[in-house]
């Protein structure tokens, strides 16, 4: 954490004080917190291997990032989330990577299916007992994200809830932590990245991925845009974008960066 | 003349060394003071924006939610309270009875083991504390309390208990050795027994600097983070059962720091300026104490 602070630190300081076209060489990118991680991970590999070229990444939310790209101050900007009707068209997208949030439950919970309802009513507390869903007769315990996750504003984004309604029993912070919460106790409830998710149960962690309105919660459901909770991750850019800066986006769109999209527990599309 | 050579020549020396070592004790000192200035530098949007009131009237702790933002640290301050509290009444009996083992009835083999494994405890990282008390703890308590979500105020005292036992432990030995023999030898001379010296004689000459261990382990709990942040729950409520999460300030911090936008983490600082705060006091009594302390134990 501290170091990609550091990172993102550096990155910034780096950016203000050279600018953007004093060097045609130097490809900037602002935008989504989400994503910068990705790119600044990906941007080490690429300068590594293009001596010359220099990758500076700042976030400060998808939408600066598109008023950045748009007003020229950024070649590319990160968009955590599909683009809005009204945002200008003249904008193109491309899909990086994508973000999908699946609920977990202990393996010997025998729920297998919740719809979008059933999850608003667990997570206000208008449901309390798993036996409600054909579950033991025990009491659910709601496991919630901290303030500021972006795993918190996706799952609560597709329940439509605000996290003031979310009557939880455990808040916690990191993915393992909820799924250690699971496995710690076997009625609980949690969510958490797809990714995550997908690897602990194959390394044989007592959880599983629960569908969603039917949906199953596979990584291959949110690549192709089937699964209802996740989203997109964005690179955009205008007509006039550096031929350096192009390059760097499809490096960022090859098959090279999937170790580092699924390293930070992202899904990979290309 | 070689004499008054050397004379001069200890005398610059004494000069220099002191010196140095005021500077490099100012600056300890300055460091501390400059970290609460850090503290308050961070926390001013929030006091500036008359935010201090909310943190105090608040009954709730929402600072992300858009339509009923709340900013109550209360229950924080609270959780922290009780979840230091249980970890020393946990430790206190143990700590002191295994002290009070180690320096009166332990064959000196078995002490000087118990001691070494002890001394090491205290350099276990918090992190691996929290994970023992999520993945042993926490189950444990959900089988005996089914209704409990495991992760809760016992839970966190437990873990905290465990923490601080070492350091109970090894102050109070320290303790019980000062006390002078002459002290003891007089009262096996009266013909008490070595239970009813313990009791009467060592304990009661021991209890400052036990007091004092007691006083630096509530410091260490209070401001402890990974090992809560695993098992407590982190519900920013005020519990009502032993079984209830708990969220202390140290929690909050770590759960929304790194996440958290400009408001917001003034409020985080303000947190912080509080809970250092609450240890200052705390560290300001331990100081006014120890003239007790030294007296009691015999200065040592």
């Amino acid at each position: 954490m501290i170091a990609k602070t550091a990172a993102f630190a550096t990155a910034a300081l780096f950016a203000t004080s050279c600018g953007k076209k004093e060097s045609s060489q130097v490809v900037v990118l602002t935008g989504a917190s989400t994503i910068a991680p990705i790119v600044v991970d990906v941007a080490k590999r690429y300068e590594a291997s293009h001596p010359g070229v220099r990758i500076e990444v700042q976030t400060g939310g998808s939408s600066r990032g598109i008023a950045d790209t748009i007003g020229g101050i950024a070649d590319l900007g990160m968009v955590s989330r599909v683009l809005k009707d009204d945002e200008p068209t003249k904008l193109t997208a491309h899909r990086i990577a994508a973000d999908g949030v699946c609920v977990v439950l202990h393996k010997d919970n025998p729920v297998s299916d919740l719809s979008k309802q059933q999850l608003i009513d667990i997570y206000t507390g208008k449901t309390t007992n798993w036996s409600a869903f054909g579950g033991p007769d025990a009491k659910i315990v709601v496991a919630n994200k901290a303030e500021g996750r972006s795993t918190l504003e996706v799952f609560l984004g597709f329940l439509g809830l605000d996290n003031a309604d979310v009557k939880a029993d455990v808040v916690v912070g990191e993915n393992l932590h909820v799924i250690n919460s699971v496995v710690a106790n076997p009625h609980t409830i949690g969510y958490v990245s797809i990714g995550t998710a997908a690897s602990e149960a194959k390394s044989g962690t007592p959880i599983k991925l629960i569908a969603t309105d039917g949906i199953a919660a596979t990584t291959a459901a949110v690549a192709d845009g089937t699964f209802p909770i996740g989203r997109p991750l964005n690179i955009v850019h205008d007509a006039d974008t550096s031929p350096a800066a192009k390059a760097f986006l499809d490096y960022l769109m090859s098959k090279e960066v999937n170790d580092i999209i699924e390293k930070h527990f992202f899904v990979t599309v290309n | 003349m070689t004499s008054s050579k050397n004379t001069s020549l200890s005398r610059s020396i004494d000069r220099v060394a002191q010196g140095i070592l005021g500077l490099l004790a100012l600056v300890s000192g300055a460091l501390v003071v400059l970290i609460v200035c850090f503290l308050f530098k961070g926390a001013w949007p929030a006091i500036e924006a008359g935010r201090l009131e909310s943190f105090f009237a608040d009954p709730k702790w929402q600072p992300g939610s858009v339509r009923d933002p709340q900013f109550g640290v209360v229950s924080m301050l609270v959780g922290s309270t009780l979840v230091t509290l249980l970890a020393v009444a946990l430790a206190l009996p143990v700590g002191v009875a295994g002290a009070v083992f180690h320096r009166f009835y332990a064959p000196p083999a078995l002490e000087r083991w118990n001691r070494r494994i002890l001394e090491l405890l205290i350099g276990v990282p918090a992190v691996v504390f929290g994970f023992w008390g999520l993945s042993v703890v926490v189950p444990a308590i959900v089988r005996f309390v089914p209704e409990s979500s495991g992760q809760s105020l016992l839970a966190g005292g437990i873990v905290l208990g465990l923490m601080i036992l070492p350091i109970i432990t090894l102050t109070s030995q320290a303790a019980l050795q000062a006390v002078p023999p002459a002290q003891l030898q007089a009262a096996a001379g009266l013909g008490l027994g070595r239970a009813r010296t313990i009791w009467s004689i060592a304990l009661p000459a021991a209890k400052g600097g036990i007091g004092t261990g007691v006083l630096l382990s509530l410091a260490r709990a209070v401001g402890e983070t990974m090992a809560v942040v695993l098992v407590c729950g982190n519900i920013p409520q005020i519990p009502t059962s032993l079984f209830d999460p708990i969220r202390p300030v140290t929690s909050t911090i770590a759960l929304e720091m790194g996440y958290a936008t400009a408001s917001h983490k003034a409020l985080l600082f303000c947190a912080g300026l509080i809970l250092v705060l609450f240890t200052a006091a705390l560290v300001g009594w331990l100081s006014f104490r120890r003239p007790a302390i030294d007296s009691g134990t015999g200065g040592a």
